[in-house]
């Protein structure tokens, strides 16, 4: 795949006086920065409001007093919210919440256990089911049954409606081309979105909870369903399909007799997928309100309280643990259970619902083995003893990044004329990717200025680069190292699956523990958010380079560095450029989680402005420049990718 | 006899401006470079006129990009016709709506393909019910159907194993026993043998010659291969750059090739094994012995070996008691040493 066509000397020229022209506009930003220190930066401080976010303020307060009596909510949005409510208030009737006059949900905490249990058995076999009961009791042990119940609730619906929508429309996009070419660039930009970006303005819709979180998690985690049925249907070899139309099939029975057959393991992939991500966004949506585990975390985080986020946390894991596995069991191929079981868990699973629908002690998860606080309180303790007897180590470690990488490229950018940095930021992108690059970049620096929030961008753009930073570091070292030794990668790759099927928020809590809150903290969350993709597809790249040209390099008498540093790293650009795109865009979707944690700046903006009315308007204006950063970064590092890699 | 199938100045033409060329006979009269040169269009099957009869086997042969997958393609519209006109039993196809097309395909023909086109998610048994089950036919009387032809193609014992559990051979059996399930008028085969190795390929040939004698359908098949053409073929289409080049017997071919591409194509053929008498016999001169034994013009020369060469004297070739002409010891020697 990668062309090996010999650069010819006329490029490899202009890259140098390229090189050239960039360490020029470095060391004259340089200059410039140390004349024109602090003025013009655009500063504007934690509770002060621009025009504009008192104008979405306004709008805020308008659309709130005509929410009951413009038309456009009244019959369109209020509809759906009231639809999406009620859903979600109905699944929590049936397992979370005291329901139809009960003081205990429908179906007590026996009950779901053996439904789990006997879903598990039917579609993933007996292991699987084993591990979802005891991943399930162990909840309950947590003493967060109900939360878990309530984060299970909303996500089992947010799936359902994803589903409901995304596999109908995965369908066509299929079958159809000209439905593909449309919703293709859409998906591209609901996933490349940082996810905590809608939350503030689909509030505005549909005010504060459960409704808001669905749709939220919708968007977030409908696109995985749409892509992979879409994929799926694609695979299907043409040949399968002409024997079937040659046969006399018709549409439909192509569709149901030969396509979505073949393409089950595919879409079940992608319902896996969509749990996955509905799961992670649920716990996000905390932020918004929404019930459940994250409002647990995001409290205890609020409150630094390591221990209860800590244990909240944990009960996250399980949860991903366990609709992971069982989904991914479901996905491959397997004997059906003999009747008899089936039959059998159907039965017992019945008993065990009655029963627990009938007496309190099946009903409510009363325990005198009460483990969460023990959790709790190990953790608690773990932290401390971490802060009080390693502090040479975080500390350093903090110390070190914070002043040789943070602190320089936040002053540089933060603290120099907003001109200035815009000036360099479009000449970067000239270099970079040409006329177009540089438009584009222009554009996104004039909209962070319109959002007022300006200084908050540099400060956040310089963590995200430092957090990019150190993804990228990772990622080669890593990678190359995954990517040349097959053990290295099949001891390593399942960590990495594990690592990013974890809903975002739970790798707060380990760091919050290690280095308290600050900037660094959440740095390292996102660098730990981001490894794993970058990692994997350096790994790729490294492995995908023929093993004839690393052989011939050897047998020149390369050594192992060598290998690397001259075949492998510049063979596998194009992964490298990739690996840094979707680290920079997975480290600026940490950004609000960070702001939990002491980020400050735009992710500080954001959460703030969920909590308080006075600041909603500036929130909304740091999602958006968190966006725009975002666009703007993704557009010049794919456009160096062209250029490098052609 | 009727012909099964006719087919009529048929063209399809690829591109946006399949339409235009198509209209033009300008640009029909174009090379296939020149028009790509000039239109952007591919014209992959270029004026083909053919008739199949009833209960022939029908070959069409021709290297790949020579237009015969998508030739056969047409005839069943699998691939839309640009232009032409394809007359089944009486109808011309090229008229017949999505229902009626869905109808003949269901009823009339069924296809072969080269590779397999089997759903990996159905056993051996539901694969060659499939096309029963799409026509509403109840499970029972499919099963029963599906059985008689499993049995036919020999594949008894299997009928519950999954297509990636079989041999390459096996599962073109399985397409096979499809196709035949639905007792269908006419067979194609779209280069049915090209994915097996050489060995299951002769099997397969000799299994196809079988199912001919015995099921007495008629059968389209394309092939790359000569060898397999003149093995199975009563009657070989030459296809090159989307045009009939020959149409004939394989005797034909090789003892009148139409032109050179023909004649470099069958060079390599043992003459002796596909050359009949009439091909070599010469007009008796006035010092023959005309005392010999007689032969068919149709005799194939490989088996008029023995006789002539024993005889001492020239073979008269006679049909109906005229006779047609005399082969002598160097008639045949020059076709056997031709060889070598």
């Amino acid at each position: 795949m990668v062309a090996v066509a010999a650069p010819t000397s006329q490029p490899r020229a202009l890259q140098h006086r390229k090189s050239l022209v960039l360490a020029g506009i470095v060391v004259a930003w340089l200059v410039l920065w140390v004349l024109f220190r602090n003025v013009w930066t655009l500063s504007l401080g934690a509770a002060d409001l621009t025009p504009l976010h008192r104008w979405i303020n306004d709008v805020n307060d308008a659309v709130g007093a005509s929410r009951n009596s413009n038309p456009v909510f009244l019959y369109f949005f209020n509809e759906i919210r009231l639809v999406i409510d009620e859903f979600v208030t109905f699944v929590q009737a049936l397992i979370a919440q005291p329901s139809f006059g009960r003081p205990v949900p429908v179906i007590g905490w026996l009950g779901v256990v053996a439904i789990a249990g006997f879903v598990s058995l039917a579609v993933a076999g007996w292991r699987v089911a084993l591990l979802a009961v005891a991943g399930f009791v162990f909840l309950g042990l947590q003493g967060l049954w109900q939360e878990s119940m309530d984060t299970l609730s909303l996500t089992l619906a947010a799936v359902v409606i994803s589903l409901l929508i995304g596999i109908p429309l995965g369908i066509w996009a299929g079958l159809s081309d000209r439905a593909h070419r449309l919703l293709t660039p859409v998906l591209d930009f609901m996933q490349t979105m940082p996810t905590f970006v809608y939350l503030a303005p689909l509030t505005l819709f549909f005010l504060i909870g459960p409704a808001s979180a669905t749709i939220a998690t919708l968007i977030y985690a409908a696109p995985p369903a749409i892509r992979i049925t879409a994929h799926a249907i694609r695979s299907v070899p043409r040949n399968t399909v002409e024997a079937s139309e040659s046969l006399g099939a018709t549409r439909n029975q192509t569709l149901v007799k030969v396509l979505l057959p073949s393409a089950r393991k595919t879409i079940v992939l992608g319902v896996n997928q969509t749990i996955m991500a509905a799961l992670a966004m649920v716990t996000i949506a905390a932020l918004i309100d929404a019930p459940g585990l994250g409002k647990t975390v995001v409290k205890a985080l609020q409150t630094l309280d390591v221990g209860t986020a800590f244990n909240a946390g944990l009960a996250i894991v399980v949860l991903a643990i366990v609709l992971d596995r069982v989904t991914t069991a479901a996905a491959n191929e397997r004997r059906g259970l003999p009747r008899w079981a089936l039959f059998g868990g159907a039965g017992v699973t019945a008993v065990c619902v009655y029963l627990s629908y009938t007496y309190l002690w099946a009903a409510e998860f009363q325990s005198d083995v009460e483990i969460g606080s023990s959790i709790n309180k190990g953790a608690t303790a773990v932290t401390e003893w971490a802060q009080d007897s390693l502090p040479v180590l975080t500390g350093g470690f903090k110390d070190f990044v914070t002043f040789a990488l943070i602190n320089p490229l936040q002053a540089l950018l933060a603290e120099s004329p907003w001109f200035l940095v815009a000036l360099v930021v479009v000449a970067v992108s000239f270099l970079v990717g040409g006329v177009r690059s540089a438009v584009v970049s222009a554009a996104c620096v004039a909209l962070l200025i319109a959002t007022g929030l300006w200084q908050d961008s540099m400060i956040t753009l310089a963590s995200t680069l430092v957090a990019t930073i150190l993804v990228m570091v990772l990622g080669v070292v890593v990678g190359v190292w995954m990517g040349r030794s097959r053990r290295a990668d099949r001891v390593i790759r399942p960590v990495l699956d594990a690592a990013q099927v974890m809903p975002a928020f739970v790798y707060l809590v380990p760091f919050l523990a290690l280095f308290s809150a600050s900037r660094f903290t959440a740095i390292i969350a996102a660098v730990v958010f981001a490894a794993p993709v970058a990692i994997k597809i350096i790994a790729d790249g490294i492995r995908a380079v023929s093993p004839a040209t690393v052989e011939a390099s050897t047998a020149l008498g390369s050594s192992s560095w060598q290998t690397i540093v001259k075949v492998q790293l510049p063979m596998a650009r194009g992964a490298l450029t990739l690996a840094a795109n979707q680290g920079l865009i997975y480290v600026l979707s940490m950004v609000v989680v960070g702001g939990l944690v002491g980020a400050g700046a735009l992710g500080y903006d954001v959460v703030a402005g969920f909590s308080q009315g006075q600041l909603y308007g500036k929130g909304l204006a740091a999602g958006v420049a968190i966006v725009v950063l975002g666009v703007m970064l993704d557009r010049l590092t794919q456009a160096a990718a062209k250029r490098w890699t052609n | 006899m009727d012909p099964v199938i006719s087919v009529r100045d048929l063209w399809k033409v690829f591109g946006p401006s399949a339409a235009r060329v198509a209209a033009s006979d300008e640009l029909k009269a174009l090379s296939r470079q020149e028009l790509m040169d000039r239109t952007g269009a591919v014209a992959a099957v270029r004026g083909v006129d053919f008739d199949v009869a009833p209960g022939e086997m029908f070959v069409v042969m021709g290297l790949s990009g020579s237009g015969k997958s998508t030739l056969v393609r047409c005839l069943t519209r699998l691939v839309e016709p640009t232009t032409g006109t394809i007359t089944f039993e009486g109808e011309n196809i090229l008229e017949a709506d999505a229902k009626r097309l869905r109808d003949l395909r269901r009823n009339k023909f069924s296809m072969v393909f080269q590779h397999f086109g089997l759903l990996p998610h159905r056993t051996v048994a539901d694969n060659v019910g499939y096309g029963l089950e799409i026509r509403g036919v109840p499970r029972a009387k499919r099963g029963e159907r599906s059985q008689e032809v499993i049995d036919l193609v020999g594949l008894t014992g299997y009928e519950k194993s999954f297509p990636d559990q079989l041999s390459g051979g096996m599962q073109q059996r399985v397409g096979l026993a499809r196709a035949l399930a639905g007792d269908p008028d006419v067979l194609f085969f779209d280069e049915p043998f090209s994915a097996l190795d050489p060995l299951i390929r002769r099997d397969m040939q000799s299994e196809v010659i079988r199912l001919h004698r015995e099921v007495g359908k008629t059968m389209v098949f394309i092939t790359h291969d000569l060898s397999e053409a003149l093995k199975l073929g009563d009657r070989i289409l030459i296809m090159r750059d989307g045009k009939v080049v020959q149409v004939g017997t394989g005797d034909e071919l090789v003892g009148a090739p139409a032109d050179d591409y023909v004649r470099d194509f069958v060079r390599d053929v043992p003459r002796s094994n596909v050359l009949t008498l009439k091909w070599i016999m010469r007009p008796p001169r006035p010092d023959d012995d005309l005392d010999g034994p007689e032969l068919a013009p149709e005799t194939v020369v490989r088996e008029a070996v023995r006789s002539v060469l024993s005889a001492g004297r020239p073979v008269k070739v006679v049909r109906d008691g005229e006779l047609l002409g005399v082969v002598a010891d160097e008639e045949i020697l020059g076709v056997v040493a031709g060889e070598a």
